[in-house]
């Protein structure tokens, strides 16, 4: 007779190396932010390219949330994500361009108001557009990645000649709202304006998306379907229904995105959304799949880390991302903080 | 004889043989049967997306992995090329070395990529080649002075193969005949010959094994086959052979530049000519890119007229405008990956 194999259970606590593991991810923002500061010398300059760099990663973590949502929660990836920002920048700008009268006005209130109404427009028209994809283009495909790729690459080429036919083959140029031009000066630092607002709206909306997923009904149905979505759907969620609501919500916010991209480079084209596909998908890959948390610290890197090398290395920064994306896959090939299993 | 020249992957239909055959000849006549500069420059492209077209399927068709860097090859060649004969003078040898240097350095990038994203899942590998190739395509227009940034570079090849050679002075067969011609049949000699190597690939036991990975990569390794290396090798070998098509078009078109060879839009093309034609076939390729660029050559010219046939209406004429030719094949794409999705040439086999 053979003896009964030992089963132990420990329960020491977590080495301090393990604590410092997990935490890892989490701090390297401020690590990055510290080694910017020692590498740049200069308090203004480097106060100056942490917020560019702080509005970049919210801007890009904006555009980034509602893709890893879809692929954690269906396993669908969405090449055609990158059109629902050109769209929303192209609404909204049209919307501003039309209240030209509350931008060009010399008051913080009509010109929020006027981007709030752009904001509006263009998520909702983004939301419809992303509702009618979700149904037409991806809906049959479920399940066959390869067919994925291909067919939301169709409808990526097909939304973006449309909006050519829209809205004709040229860049529209657009100014910022009168009040949002220009800068503030913070201890010797010159900060624009815009920028402010971007980081204020990342912010809230990571709060806000947080709290969502983290404290409402809804949200644990949705971080429990990214888990393990067959043992909801055996719990008698309509998971598929749940699916609709992330599709839509995230090309909205794709939508919101693209406004503030636009706003932000003050000129919009039609192919801006496919190359904010390249940063979102690095953001993506970086955070790992599926995680929302991920997608945040991995758009604040490169957010900062890009104004960081560019102001150090102008030559260097095309291929920073690249560098980041290779020196953390070779760390976690999963991402930073894998939410979906490897497939 | 047939049979060992396609490795015994033959049609399987008539009309796909008939097809075939006439594409064959008509390029192989091509300078005689259509003379004409405009239309022996089809020709030549034609031959070369042929080849692109099937190296990029023995990744999409037979390994079932999604590249997006596939120019990046085709330019790595291109350039391979162009710095060669830059820097080493007007010869043979020169284009020789450019080639060879372009071809090695395609596939030891694609060996790194592999390295890095195939070992995690295979749809890492769409989402990490977009942002390599992107950021090599950045890279190549700001380096402007090694690869002539935006403008590309302009070279001179052997005199051999230029216009301004004439071997003999009456013309043959009607036409006069220069080193653009010498040069149109080194370019569909050496695709032909590509072509048939790709065969050959793909109907060996490596390319069995790449289709088995492809419908369950699993029971692959199960039974014993290294998928990663299986994989990593499919994507080297294709990378090589693009960077190949890449070196023959620098020699073909005497210019390299970003638009022309690295640009993003001629990565959706050659996903359009795999997928239209018919993915996992490598006679889809033919079918495609002959349907491609014959389209892309005189199809924009039926939708001008097109446009000015309807101008009175709304909107109609936006939609039709030539521009807007893009559109209509990405309509016709996501039609074909639901409806057919073994393309052309699966049509044409199912129907025999």
């Amino acid at each position: 007779m053979t003896a009964a194999p030992d089963h132990t259970p420990t329960f020491a606590a977590l080495t301090p190396m393990e604590r410092l593991d997990k935490a890892t991810p989490i701090l390297m923002v401020p690590v990055l932010v510290v080694l910017g500061f020692l590498a740049i010398g200069s308090t203004s300059s480097w106060l100056t390219l942490t917020v560019s760099g702080l509005a970049m990663g919210m801007m890009i973590f904006i555009m980034a949330s509602g893709l890893t949502l879809v692929f954690g929660l269906m396993d669908v990836i969405n090449f055609g994500h990158g059109a629902f920002i050109s769209v929303g920048a192209f609404v909204g700008v049209s919307v501003l361009v039309a209240l030209s009268g509350w931008t060009g006005a010399a008051s913080l209130m009509l010109n929020l108001a006027a981007i709030l109404l752009a904001v509006i427009a263009a998520m909702s028209v983004t939301a419809v557009l992303g509702w009618g994809f979700e149904r037409v283009i991806v809906r049959p495909v479920y399940g066959a990645h390869l067919k994925q790729i291909l067919v939301t690459v169709g409808g990526l080429i097909v939304i973006e000649q449309l909006i050519h036919v829209v809205w004709g083959p040229s860049e529209i140029y657009i100014n910022r709202p009168e009040m949002l031009q220009g800068a503030v000066t913070f201890a010797g630092a010159a900060i624009e304006k815009y920028r402010l607002l971007a980081v204020a709206v990342g912010l809230v909306l990571f709060v806000a998306m947080r709290l969502v997923l983290r404290r409402t009904k809804i949200g644990l149905i949705v971080r429990a379907g990214v888990e393990n979505g067959e043992m909801v759907r055996a719990l008698g969620y309509r998971l598929s229904l749940v699916f609709i609501g992330v599709f839509v919500a995230g090309s909205a916010l794709a939508g919101l995105g693209g406004v503030m991209w636009g706003l932000y480079q003050e000129v919009i084209t039609a192919g801006m959304g496919e190359r904010m596909m390249i940063l979102v998908f690095i953001v993506v890959i970086i955070g790992g799949l599926g995680s929302v948390e991920g997608a945040f610290i991995g758009a604040l890197m490169v957010g900062l880390l890009q104004n960081y090398i560019a102001f150090l290395e102008p030559k260097l920064a095309l291929i920073s991302n690249i560098g980041l994306m290779t020196a953390i896959l070779m760390w976690r090939p999963q991402g930073m903080l894998p939410v979906v299993k490897a497939k | 004889m047939v049979t060992w020249l396609l490795s015994g992957d033959k049609p399987r239909s008539a009309i796909l043989a008939a097809l075939l055959i006439v594409i064959l000849v008509c390029l192989a006549g091509a300078p005689f049967l259509f003379p004409g500069v405009r239309s022996l420059e089809t020709a030549a492209t034609i031959c070369i997306f042929i080849v692109l077209a099937a190296s990029y399927d023995l990744l999409l068709g037979y390994s079932g992995i999604v590249s997006f860097a596939h120019t990046m090859f085709f330019g790595l060649g291109a350039y391979g090329v162009a710095l060669g004969t830059t820097h080493l003078g007007r010869s043979f040898g020169a284009l020789a070395t450019g080639t060879l240097a372009g071809a090695l350095a395609a596939a030891a990038l694609a060996f790194l990529i592999g390295l890095f994203s195939l070992r995690v899942r295979a749809i890492f590998f769409a989402m990490i080649t977009l942002a390599v190739a992107s950021a090599v395509a950045v890279l190549v227009s700001q380096l402007s002075n090694i690869t002539g940034g935006e403008d590309g570079l302009s070279y001179r090849i052997p005199r051999v193969l230029t216009p301004a050679f004439r071997p003999f002075d009456e013309e043959v067969l009607g036409i006069r005949f220069t080193g653009k011609i010498i040069n149109y049949y080194l370019v569909f000699f050496s695709c032909f010959a590509l072509f048939l190597v790709m065969l050959r690939v793909v109907n060996s036991p490596f390319g069995r094994v790449l289709q088995a990975i492809r419908e369950n990569d699993f029971r692959a390794e199960a039974i014993g086959y290294r998928v990663v290396r299986y994989r990593t090798t499919a994507t080297c070998l294709s990378a090589a052979v693009a960077a190949l098509a890449g070196a023959i078009y620098a020699i073909w078109l005497r210019y390299v530049g970003p638009d022309t060879t690295l640009s993003f839009e001629i990565m959706l093309d050659i996903l359009l000519m795999v997928v239209i034609g018919g993915m996992g076939t490598m006679y889809g390729a033919v079918i495609g890119a002959t349907i491609f660029v014959l389209a892309q050559n005189y199809l924009q010219n039926l939708m001008g007229a097109a446009s000015e046939a309807t101008h009175s209406l709304p909107l109609i004429p936006e939609l039709l405008s030539a521009d807007r030719w893009l559109m209509w094949l990405g309509v016709l794409f996501i039609l074909s990956v639901y409806f057919f999705p073994t393309g052309v040439v699966g049509r044409l086999r199912a129907g025999r």
